[in-house]
């Protein structure tokens, strides 16, 4: 399969990137989420603008006792960080499940969450760590929340001249646990369902819990959980699975070949559970 | 429009003229003529094209030959320097880790780059690893024991 003819520019620095911005580019960096789609012709930009060599997107800096992720930032990269792995676990664990070792070595942090597809792993992690993304055009810089930056299917609120250039991560409070648990689609690797769970504990109440989903509905989401903060650490179990019912409630869940909507449910239900009941059994 | 560019392949330099939509594999078979790396779904599944780009494993129906330039560029031709076998490829071949043949380069170069991190694998870690490539001949038995062999001969 080959792409449609396109123009290529292989940008210099993220500045002479943004300035080569027309009205039909796209930016290329490991291209595993874009060459795919030119491939099937779904898409056919008239100018790709590289940035995937650019060291100016690359990194992960400590910033306080959060963090900062260059966009361009190789899931390999990504593994390879102590830092990372000490700080957030999660984005570690959850990082391992992407692809397979030749999309790992490529694929990059950003290039994912700004093809944002409905079934990714790495997005709902963002949503409970609460992480925001700076995009950046030639006219400067806006920080959006993850948790305002996914519209739907394939799409966020990144407009067409604007480039992800870092994601920042505020600290976790101190002790927290983190899960992720996903079922799988067992030829593509994507979540059916999946959902990352963040609960803290303060005097043996939880003081934070946060659950999100992805692959459920349209768009990964944070889902509502009904009075689980404040609830003692002991009697927690009980009321995990009342909020995992709840966190579903009103949800309009996909329905393909792969899940019906029911099922898709049920496991949403699951996923819900193990991930917080494993981030509660991480948290200290 | 066609563009005159320079890839490192196998420690040479190589100057092709292509579009930039070509991709890095079509580009290594069909005008550099290194056909040991094989086109399989073309779709980034199978991994049959994987060949390593600094080092690191890559599916190389799913790079453009544009933006492999500056790289070092390694395919199945050029893992042994002198024309014998890599360690790899001969435990592929004492380890009877292939039938057809036919994923066989994708594995080894994925192998390559996991040996390069990760001398001694678990099994586990193999699977893992080679995730990414497909056979639908061995059902990996072979494949894993020829890749803990290798393994086991480089310690």
């Amino acid at each position: 399969m080959i792409p449609a003819a396109f123009d290529y520019v292989r940008a210099k620095s993220v500045a002479e990137a943004l300035k080569a911005v027309g009205k039909d580019s796209k930016f290329i960096a490991g291209g595993h989420s874009l060459l795919p789609l030119l491939k099937l012709r779904l898409a056919q930009p008239g100018r790709l603008i590289d940035i995937g060599h650019l060291s100016q997107l690359k990194g992960i800096k400590a910033a306080g006792s959060g963090l900062r992720i260059g966009a361009g930032t190789t899931y390999r990269e990504l593994l390879e960080s102590k830092l990372l792995r000490d700080r957030y676990p999660l984005i570690a664990e959850v990082t391992e499940r992407i692809g397979d070792l030749q999309v790992r070595n490529v694929g990059t942090i950003g290039g994912g969450l700004a093809h944002a597809d409905p079934a990714a792993d790495m997005p709902p992690v963002m949503l409970v760590l609460d992480a925001t993304f700076v995009l950046q055009s030639k006219g400067g810089k806006r920080s959006v929340p993850a948790r305002k930056f996914f519209r739907g299917p394939f799409a966020t609120v990144l407009k067409p001249n604007e480039l992800l250039t870092e994601i920042r991560l505020p600290a976790l409070p101190r002790g927290a646990g983190t899960a992720y648990v996903s079922f799988d689609q067992a030829a593509s690797g994507y979540a059916l369902v999946g959902a990352a769970a963040v609960v803290a504990l303060a005097k043996a109440k939880l003081s934070r819990a946060e659950l999100a989903f992805t692959g459920l509905a349209d768009t990964p989401f944070l889902a509502t959980l009904p009075r689980l903060v404040g609830t003692a650490r002991d009697g927690a179990g009980d009321m995990i699975t009342q909020v995992a019912g709840a966190a579903v409630a009103g949800v309009e869940p996909n329905e393909d070949i792969h899940a019906s909507a029911e099922y898709r449910i049920h496991l949403a239900q699951l996923a819900a559970r193990r991930a917080l009941a494993g981030a509660l059994a991480r948290a200290t | 429009m066609k563009r005159s560019i320079t890839l490192n392949v196998n420690g040479a330099a190589r100057t092709v003229e292509v579009e930039p939509r070509a991709l890095l594999v079509y580009v290594l078979r069909d005008e550099l003529d290194l056909t040991g790396t094989h086109i399989g779904c073309d779709t980034s599944q199978c991994g049959a094209c994987t060949v390593l780009i600094d080092g690191r494993a890559v599916k190389s129906c799913t790079v453009l030959a544009v933006q492999a330039e500056g790289t070092e560029i390694t395919t199945i031709e050029g893992l042994s320097g002198n024309g014998g076998l890599h360690p790899l490829q001969q435990a592929f071949w004492d380890k009877h880790g292939l039938q057809c043949g036919f994923c066989t380069p994708g594995f080894i170069m994925t192998a390559v780059d996991l040996l390069s991190q990760n001398p001694e694998p678990s099994e586990v870690e193999i699977r893992h690893a080679i995730e990414g490539n497909l056979c639908r001949c061995t059902g990996y038995q072979n494949i894993v024991a020829a890749i803990q062999a290798a393994a086991g001969a480089k310690s």
